[in-house]
């Protein structure tokens, strides 16, 4: 792998920038592997990286159906935060956040992580209760978090309206100044180079259609390139985790629903932080590029056709004039949906499965995006030792068996 | 936005509804004598189908009445509605695909 630097965007000027290398090797599949990861998303990506960097297993390939970011890493809104409630959440969050902090560095690609702050705003009093009280969880845990009343918001989004008048009034916001935004193409290509450089074949147009086991022991996949043996499966497939597991007769207790973002024209810089708000359904960031990017909730239905609807985007744009009537005359550009795949606690499931071989990283529904190299970094530690790391053994999936849900539907339910 | 036929009201938005997740998932009858694997199933473990599937809709801005919908997750298309307690009804081999 050349070295991205100042002196190799120098050189590679010399030559009208026509004769950089390709970021990463394009390989057939070998007979086997050590362990086959299935999504070639941020987190299977990621997950192949540190098998490589942390554990020294390079016989690895990451299975993608279509290509690279074009599942929700790159349809996501690139919040990056921490502030979750439950010690377990804030636990593994917060390493993510840490991996993220050095990551342009680590991988030699630069993600763009921009820690411009991240409000969640509280409009009742109980949203007020739980905000104090989510800051307080945080602080205990070592997360940086604040509380702002609703002056101390105007100032931190002097665009915001806290009139008393509004709907939904804002009375305060939590604060996290570390968390922010990233470039999520970036972290899919920064990842997938990263891994690539380390011996990992990354193989796109791959679709894994079936999960041969012996026994009970998984001991390879079916693909559209043929089958491809494996000492141990890595299930990655966000929204379609279900449907892969269900190929070993898994059962998950995971839906899958559209989630739509949508883009403004571009504008002049107006917002320089990310504003959520769970109560009426919204959240804005400004990108480099100037577009507004915003979100809202999940369509109700169980769905596969990376669409949603009209009224969903209606529901999210009334609430953000509410909030920010100086966007009223923006055009919005753009919108499209992802398939995202929701736990009933709201917490991803990272670990093994009943099926020897087979492991599984899914359920990060709406918010994992900002979790991207803290998953990678605890699944490859749980596909190299065959066991789960601390930091992701409460995300089992018996934990739906035994009752240790860890509901995070405050800190993750609408916001992401 | 789906347009949703009631059996009671005709087609409405799918705003007037809400939606109540997979059908056909029975309470257990006799609750104390399942096993912790099978309350767990039944409670959270979804078959979350990519294709026809059953589901539950509730017409709670209209005549509140519970009702089962068979739909397709990827088109979204409706192939079939029935009452609560009805059999999933078969649909034709070429219903079933599209
Ligand atoms: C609109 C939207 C906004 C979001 N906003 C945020 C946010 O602001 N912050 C945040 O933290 N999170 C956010 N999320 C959630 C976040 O995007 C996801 O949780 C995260 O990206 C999922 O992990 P992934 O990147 O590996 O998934 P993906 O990128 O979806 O990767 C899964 C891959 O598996 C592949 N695959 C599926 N089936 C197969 C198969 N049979 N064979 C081979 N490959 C297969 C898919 O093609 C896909 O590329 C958002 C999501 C959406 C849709
Ligand atoms: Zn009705």
């Amino acid at each position: 792998m050349s070295k991205y630097s100042i002196f190799t965007i120098a050189r590679n000027a010399l030559s009208h920038h026509k004769n950089w290398p390709r970021q990463w090797r394009s390989p057939e599949p070998q007979k086997e592997y050590d362990v086959i990861i299935v999504g070639g998303g941020g987190h299977g990506l990621a997950t192949a990286y540190y098998l490589a960097k942390e554990h020294g297993l390079t016989n690895v390939a990451v299975l993608e159906k279509g290509w690279l970011g074009g599942g929700n890493t790159a349809r996501n809104t690139t919040i990056v935060r921490s502030n979750y409630l439950w010690d377990e959440s804030a636990a593994i969050y917060e390493k993510s956040l840490q991996l993220w902090e050095g990551l342009s560095q680590d991988i030699n690609y630069n993600v763009m992580l921009s820690q411009r702050g991240v409000l969640n705003l509280a409009h009742s009093l109980s949203d007020v209760r739980e905000g104090v009280r989510r800051v307080n969880a945080n602080r205990l845990n070592g997360v940086d978090a604040e509380w702002l009343d609703a002056e101390g918001v105007k100032e931190f989004c002097p665009i915001i309206n806290i009139s008393n008048k509004a709907r939904h009034p804002v009375l305060g916001a939590t604060l996290q100044r570390r968390g922010g935004v990233a470039r999520h193409d970036s972290v899919a290509w920064g990842f997938a180079r990263a891994a690539d450089a380390c011996g990992v074949d990354i193989i796109q147009n791959c679709e894994v259609t079936g999960i041969r086991r012996e026994g009970s022991k998984v001991v390879g996949v079916e693909t559209t390139k043929g089958f491809i043996g494996a000492k141990k499966v890595g299930l990655v497939a966000a929204g379609h985790s279900s449907t892969l597991a269900a190929m070993a007769d898994v059962r998950l207790p995971i839906d899958s629903h559209p989630l739509q973002a949508l883009v403004s024209e571009p504008i002049k810089p107006v917002i320089d932080c990310v504003v959520m708000s769970g109560a009426v359904h919204v959240y804005v960031s400004q990108s480099d590029k100037g577009e507004l990017v915003m979100g809202a909730g999940i369509d109700a239905f169980n769905s596969y056709g990376q669409r949603g609807s009209f009224q969903v985007i209606e529901h999210q744009l009334g609430a953000c004039l509410e909030l920010f009537p100086i966007f009223s005359r923006v055009r919005m550009m753009r919108s499209w949906g992802g398939i995202v795949d929701t736990c009933p606690d709201a917490s991803p499931i990272i670990g093994k499965t009943p099926v020897e071989g087979l492991y599984i990283n899914a359920g990060w529904g709406t918010g994992g995006f900002k979790a991207t190299p803290g998953s990678g970094w605890c699944f490859a530690h749980t596909l190299a030792n065959e066991n789960p790391h601390p930091l992701n053994a409460p995300f089992s999936l018996e934990r739906f068996t035994t009752g240790a849900l860890i509901d995070e539907h405050g800190a993750a339910g609408v916001a992401h | 936005m789906l347009l949703i036929p009631c059996p009671w009201c005709g087609d409405r938005h799918e705003t007037e509804f809400r939606y109540g997740g997979e059908a056909h998932i029975a309470r257990p009858e006799k609750p104390a004598d399942l096993s912790d694997t099978e309350w767990g199933d039944f409670l959270f473990m979804r078959t979350n189908t990519k294709g026809v599937f059953a589901e539950r809709w509730y017409h709670s801005h209209g005549c509140r009445q519970w009702f089962n919908v068979l739909r397709h997750t990827v088109s979204h298309e409706i192939l079939a509605v029935y009452k609560m307690g009805e059999k999933r009804p078969q649909l034709k081999k070429t219903e079933a695909n599209s």
